[in-house]
């Protein structure tokens, strides 16, 4: 689960870090009374994405006027970085947040290690740009320090991360708290990144969390049930956030073939296969190993939904699922949410038999495949307005 | 013979009680697999499916001499369950459950260091010998007796390589999923190790999929070490950078774990990649029929 940068500028607080004064406001006028409190201010949208001041979404503001007027002009608007897609997203909040000199700027995260099955701490004197284009130019410049789950963050690790970036002398005992405190955070929120770029070294000598970004692991949600208040569905996928809520693993994209299958690897095996028959899928979606038919309909509605799906894919190995499941639920679905574009149905596996004389008798204009290459050419051809059979 | 389960294999159910052990446990001893206990806190005393249910691993193995286990247990509660296994020092622990919290996982990784459980999962569909024992959810019919081994990071598409397989006659000596989970038990190249020492193994499927870096070690390994033909295949080779499909595993970022990568390193290791999930049976006949063992592979009649 992502959040926006407040919340985690918030979190990070909590915890001790250093973070600037801030205020959130959703219309131009709270924005202009939260200026109020500077001389000078920086107005940041919050969205679910990096990259945003190079997509205009972080400006100054000298006055409260124009802290209202940048407001005014962001609010609403959508921003397209290189995170979000051509789509983009809309700003729904701003970040009114104190203007700080700054002297240096670093990049700080700690991550997920899973060669080591523990955390790495990334850290760069190369702050404020984009860290992964640094590892691929300037790799030496990134410094990574593993931390142990059990025994969690060692003052030495953070001294040496200290000395690996050049963090000035006077500051490294703050460094070294401030690194005690992220990890700690990550350690007990079950976090899966907790990012702060930059943190900078101000003018006036202190360390700040400029930026921020903390991201929880999805699996460890239900023993925080605190966390479930800072999920914002406006920054999610409608289509994605419908099809959370039947357990249904789906993310959208560009194409025009709609597909469902079961298991994630067939899934992504089914999205090659359509490309490599030169067509697009419109989706990915694994209706996992437990698929009832109040699922599987809820499915085909969610890919129904885009009005770019030109046909159907249905791809299922039964296992433990069993094919005339399946079928009744494609059928059931079928009719209550009127197909009108091509559907192509590959089933095998357990009762498959049984699976395809349902398909068969339920008079619906199916299109069967014998394997996964059959269906993908047939539906790349459906999607096409080709005939199909 | 085949790796790590076959008859002699004495098995233990943990989460017996709940819906997907009991519909599981049935599956399994349906196939033949010999379950002598299940585990579940609190239940200990009843029966389920004539099998007798225990409050402890511990318990379980010192009446019933298991020696493995399968766990059924919720994702909140399965790291617990696998470290009691471990402590209870069975050699072997499959685990089915998957949205096991990762930092979870981290800490029973550590603790498998230096065990004597060898860990299969989580996440996984686990793992058959054709004929003879089946410890998961795998669908039993697809598959037959025979001398390949396959090797999966994905349930499903397991089950299509082995149908696959099995359609052109040729059998498997065991089929294995690893699970789509980034930190877990046995990878890639423990299996393969496994399968290189198996006599009974010639030749092995590895099916592979985007994120992490499991399959380059692979090919590391098969190019220093594997004397037996190895087929391939690498799912998500049109996923975009940054999306997580499905399994929390499979994610390219910044770059990495890309399925070029890991097909390229496969092929200079003089693995056969099948280019779509449609061909890993022909690639793997391919692989055994270059090696010169085509006939010796073929243990069943093809559909």
């Amino acid at each position: 689960m992502k959040i926006h940068e407040y919340q985690a500028k918030e979190l990070l607080g909590a915890y001790g870090v250093p973070v600037p004064t801030g205020t959130v406001a959703e219309t131009p006028e709270a924005a202009e009374a939260a200026a109020r409190a500077y001389e000078t201010c920086v107005v940041k949208a919050q969205i679910h994405s990096g990259g945003r001041g190079k997509a205009g979404g972080v400006k100054l503001a000298h006055s409260p006027a124009e802290a209202r007027e940048i407001a005014a002009g962001l609010l609403g608007a959508t921003l397209v970085t290189k995170q979000t897609g051509p789509a983009g997203k809309q700003v729904h909040k701003l970040l009114i947040t104190e203007a700080v000199a700054v002297k240096k700027e670093y990049y700080l995260s700690i991550t997920g290690d899973s060669e080591r099955a523990g955390l790495v701490i990334v850290a760069s004197a190369a702050g404020g740009t984009e860290i992964e284009e640094t590892a691929k130019t300037h790799p030496e410049q990134i410094v990574q320090v593993p931390v142990s789950v059990l025994m969690g963050f060692r003052r030495y690790e953070g001294l040496e991360t200290a000395h690996r970036i050049g963090i000035p002398a006077a500051l490294e005992q703050d460094f070294i708290r401030l690194l005690a405190d992220m990890t700690r955070l990550y350690l007990e929120k079950d976090c899966s990144l907790v990012e702060i770029n930059p943190l900078v070294e101000t003018e006036d000598g202190r360390l700040l969390a400029l930026d921020a970004k903390v991201n929880f692991d999805d699996n460890a949600l239900l023993r925080h049930p605190e966390l479930a208040a800072l999920r914002d569905i406006a920054e999610e996928d409608p289509k994605e956030y419908r099809a959370s809520q039947y357990d249904l693993n789906y993310i959208s994209l560009d194409g025009n073939i709609g597909c469902l299958v079961n298991g994630a690897g067939l899934a992504m095996a089914t999205m090659d296969i359509i490309q490599k028959f030169g067509g697009q899928p419109a989706n990915f979606l694994d209706v996992g190993g437990s698929a009832t038919a109040e699922k599987v309909t809820a499915a085909f509605e969610i890919l129904l939904s885009d009005p770019n799906v030109k046909a159907i894919l249905v791809n299922i190995f039964g296992g433990i699922m069993k094919c005339d499941i399946i079928a009744e639920g494609i059928v059931a679905a079928a009719a209550k949410t009127g197909i009108t574009v091509p559907l192509v149905v590959r089933l095998e596996g357990t009762n498959v038999d049984r699976g395809r004389e349902i398909l068969r008798q339920s008079g619906l204009n199916i299109i069967p495949a014998a394997d996964m290459a059959d269906g993908a050419r047939k539906a790349v051809e459906g999607a096409r307005g080709g005939a199909a059979q | 013979m085949s790796i790590l389960v076959d008859q002699n294999t004495r098995l233990l159910v943990q989460g017996i009680t709940g819906s997907q052990g009991r519909f599981h446990t049935e599956q399994m001893l349906a196939y033949g697999t010999k379950i002598v206990g299940g585990v579940t806190p609190g239940k200990g005393g009843q029966e389920v499916l004539g099998v007798p249910v225990f409050d402890t691993v511990r318990e379980a193995v010192r009446a019933t001499g298991a020696n493995a286990s399968i766990i059924y247990v919720p994702p909140r509660l399965a790291a617990d369950s696998i470290l009691e296994a471990i402590d209870a020092e069975l050699p072997l622990v499959v685990c089915i459950t998957e949205g096991i919290p990762v930092l979870d996982m981290a800490r029973v990784k550590h603790d498998l260091a230096g065990s004597k459980t060898r860990l299969i999962g989580p996440n996984c569909p686990g793992l058959i010998t054709p004929g003879a024992c089946k410890v998961g959810i795998l669908p039993g019919y697809i598959h037959r007796k025979g001398h390949v081994g396959v090797i999966s990071r994905s349930g499903t598409l397991t089950y299509e390589a082995v149908h696959q397989l099995s359609r052109r006659g040729i059998g498997q000596s065991t089929a294995l999923g690893i699970g789509g989970d980034p930190i877990r038990g046995t990878g890639f190249v423990d299996a393969l190790r496994l399968f290189e020492e198996d006599e009974d193994t010639y030749a092995v499927v590895l099916i592979g999929e985007i994120g992490g870096s499991g399959e380059e070690a692979a090919a590391d390994y098969i190019r220093a070490h594997m004397t037996k033909p190895v087929a391939a295949f690498i799912s998500g080779q049109t996923a975009p950078q940054g999306k997580r499909m499905g399994h929390a595993g499979a994610i390219i970022s910044g770059g990495k774990g890309t399925a070029s990568g890991k097909i390229a390193a496969l092929r200079a290791a003089g693995v056969e990649v099948a280019d779509t999930p449609d061909r890993i049976g022909e690639a793997l006949e391919t692989a055994i029929r270059r090696a010169g063992i085509y006939e010796r592979c073929l243990t069943c009649k093809p559909e």
